[in-house]
């Protein structure tokens, strides 16, 4: 099987050690996993913000570095959703479409198509609430969400619940936006940051040690409102988490 | 005292003629109060947690809400047929039947009816149609005395704000800013907050309007094209005794609430009120087939530009909102910024895709008042696609060159960096370089938004291109 890995713009430039974490766990399986050098970013904040002309030497190149592989995989269910669902502004080829169809994010890449039943190398002893990125939630189904009338589900979950030692605690507002938003946290600063300050209320309140999550992007503009107003909370990606990485 | 009591309610949007409306201004201001962001976000948040819980004791809710989306859909696609089915049906009942094509030929139909009548004491019940059309103001200027009934809606309009939320008009306002309000307006006694008192008040003032109202005006929720009968839905009566007291009763309803039967009737019946405020219907749900003995009743379908949004493939499941405000509930961004931070009749993600229909260049920036995080298409009982509708206005508003110069340039930019690898390799670098390049990256314009209120992440020794190229370009993993 062979796998191309997308490492998410901001990831590779803030956050790399989430980026190691993803290609040793993905190595632990039977996969071949390439790091295709010339990638640079889905083209998630031109589209969000309107201008899908302008993403669309983007995605060509998106494309390009990754037709060749039987699966995409990126640990960032928003970039999956931008790929799997936005990738419009180009002529929709054979390749494109076998591009969009498959990508996945590494949640569900694990959970639905490696099925993966263990993680005995992984353990972490701390009380963890998730956070679930709106795009993962309702656009790549990861979990049920709390609108709906529907079966309790959560990949997230089912895949830490597999890693010893962890207790999960609740919140309040199990899958409100952090209003991190992509550009939305740059352009309307004022009502992002009061999301992310009452998203980090709620998690410190539900006891919680780390918040862990499948996307990156959230996570950084929680701990950056965390940081901002004392509170004492650790973020973790769940690709820490599942290759062993934190405890 | 309270915070709450002691802080100043904050005021909606500043409307500069045809300018956008800033949004973003008006929600930092209701931040601001904190003690009214967080009432106005618990009242919110409440009202969604009630509505989940009626949701869990149906168990068909799932098709119910397929079902009600569909039935919306097939009226939509046969809307003239059902009107006219809805007039002839009404026409046959002795119901008055007056089509208008925009808010103005309405508001002169009203007038006209008023007129004929001598009729110059009319009370109305909440009617978001009457706002959109600006219909108190015009029946002011003619000379005809309009009293609002709704308990939200009469406190809006003693107080000259326009309603922040399409079922709960005043949600923004303390018990204190409605004293407030009382004292100024109806003799109340200063410092009663107890809401019974305000309650009382308000209605003891206002009946005397209604037993001596020459016309009674109210909206429809529901028209039903088989009866030609109208439905209207509310908690305090209000629309009963307008409808009731006086001789003549006027509905004005926008062509997109009809429904073909009865039958489909009992499916949105029981979503409403589910979906606005969590109780299973509305105290009062009144069907009006036609004018009482020896009264009149006129029925006014308003078109106001909902014909040319049937003709837009993109916006068109806009016309399928029954106004039960859930999108607001369920919105984070809303409950933070206060409905009358949009400037425009409706708030919240309804607000966002219906407004720029109106007028684009006003409300383009609307669309980017959201995460996209999609918990309104989720909640809403009709199944409209909000979040996608609202992503669909972004690329429209590009098209049509009403994107911010700010945004389009960045965006230009950006879309160039990630289009060339080498530049974006070039920009991406480690330690201070990077530093320096988070400006742009993260922050893009002059101002530093990300650090206000938020810690920038520290950067790291190095990218993890360039760590992938330290340890797998010497194993010969790299495709390079």
């Amino acid at each position: 099987m062979e796998v191309g890995l997308f490492i998410p713009c901001y990831m590779d430039a803030l956050e790399p050690e989430v980026g190691i974490s993803t290609l040793k766990l993905l190595e632990r399986f039977d996969v071949n996993v390439t790091y295709p050098f010339d990638q640079t970013c889905c083209g998630q904040p031109m589209t969000n913000t309107g201008c899908h002309k302008e993403a669309e030497e983007t995605e060509k190149l998106f494309v390009k570095n990754f037709s060749s592989f039987d699966y995409i995989v990126m640990p960032s269910g928003s970039c999956t959703n931008q790929v799997r669902h936005h990738f419009d502004a180009i002529q929709q080829t054979d390749e494109v479409l076998h591009v969009r169809k498959n990508t996945y994010d590494l949640v569900e890449f694990l959970h639905d198509i490696l099925k993966v039943a263990s993680f005995p190398w992984a353990n972490f002893s701390h009380k963890v609430a998730i956070h679930y990125n709106c795009n993962a939630l309702r656009g790549l189904r990861h979990a049920s969400m709390s609108e709906r009338r529907e079966p309790f589900f959560s990949k997230p979950k089912d895949l830490l619940s597999k890693v010893k030692g962890i207790e999960f605690v609740e919140l309040e507002r199990p899958d409100e936006c952090c209003g991190f938003g992509g550009t939305f946290s740059i352009f309307e600063e004022g009502v992002s940051a009061k999301m992310g300050q009452d998203k980090v209320m709620d998690q410190h309140r539900s006891g919680a040690e780390y918040v862990v999550s499948a996307d990156s992007s959230c996570l950084m503009h929680q701990k950056g409102c965390a940081m901002r107003m004392g509170v004492d909370l650790k973020y973790a990606h769940i690709a820490q988490i599942l290759n062993g990485d934190l405890s | 005292m309270s915070d709450l009591q002691q802080e100043i309610q904050p005021k909606g949007a500043k409307i500069k003629g045809n300018k956008p409306v800033n949004q973003l201004e008006a929600a930092n201001r209701f931040i601001a109060a904190s003690a009214h962001q967080q009432m106005h976000d618990q009242r919110l948040w409440d009202l969604r947690k009630k509505r989940d819980a009626q949701m869990h004791l149906i168990p068909e809710w799932e098709e119910l809400r397929d079902l009600a989306s569909d039935i919306k859909s097939h009226t939509l696609d046969h809307l003239a047929d059902y009107l006219e089915e809805f007039e002839r049906n009404a026409k046959a009942n002795g119901v008055h039947v007056h089509w208008a094509k925009d808010a103005q030929e309405s508001n002169q139909i009203i007038a006209g009816i008023l007129k004929e009548h001598d009729a110059k004491n009319l009370v109305k019940s909440k009617s978001m149609l009457g706002e959109e059309c600006l219909l108190r103001q015009h029946l002011e200027e003619e000379g005809v005395t309009v009293i609002e009934t709704d308990l939200g809606e009469r406190i809006q309009q003693l107080d000259k704000e326009d309603p922040s939320h399409v079922v709960v008009p005043a949600v923004h306002k303390s018990r204190t800013d409605v004293s407030k309000v009382f004292v100024k307006t109806l003799n109340a006694e200063e410092g009663n907050n107890d809401v019974h008192y305000l309650a009382t008040t308000q209605r003891e003032t206002t009946r005397p309007y209604i037993l001596n109202a020459d016309a009674g005006m109210t909206g429809a929720n529901f028209l039903v094209a088989e009866t030609g009968a109208v439905v209207v839905c509310t908690n305090e009566g209000n629309a009963d005794l307008s409808a009731n007291t006086p001789p003549l009763h006027i509905v004005t309803v926008g062509i997109e609430k009809i429904i073909p039967k009865m039958e489909h009737l009992a499916v949105f019946i029981r979503l409403l009120s589910r979906s606005a405020l969590g109780s299973p219907i509305t105290q009062y749900t009144s069907y009006f087939s036609g004018p009482r003995k020896g009264g009149e009743m006129h029925v006014v379908l308003v078109d106001n530009g909902r014909s040319t949004r049937l003709a837009s493939h993109k916006f068109k499941a806009g016309l399928k909102c029954i106004r039960c405000g859930a999108c607001m509930n369920t919105c984070p961004v809303f409950r933070r910024s206060g409905g009358l931070s949009y400037g425009s009749v409706y708030a919240g993600p309804i607000g966002l895709i219906l407004s720029p229909t109106y007028n684009v260049h006003k409300y383009r920036n609307l669309p980017f008042a959201s995460t996209l995080n999609g918990s309104c298409t989720n909640v809403c009982p009709v199944k409209i696609n909000l979040h996608e509708q609202i992503f669909a206005w972004r690329e429209t508003l590009a098209e049509e060159k009403e994107l911010s110069l700010s945004k389009r340039i960045i965006m230009t930019s950006l879309g160039k960096l990630f289009a060339h690898p080498k530049a974006y390799r070039m920009a991406v670098q480690t330690g201070d370089k990077l530093l320096s390049y988070l400006p742009h990256f993260m922050v893009y314009n002059q101002l530093n938004t990300w650090g206000r209120q938020r810690d920038i992440p520290t950067p790291p020794k190095e990218t993890f291109h360039s760590w992938y190229a330290k340890n797998y370009m010497k194993k010969g993993k790299a495709d390079e």
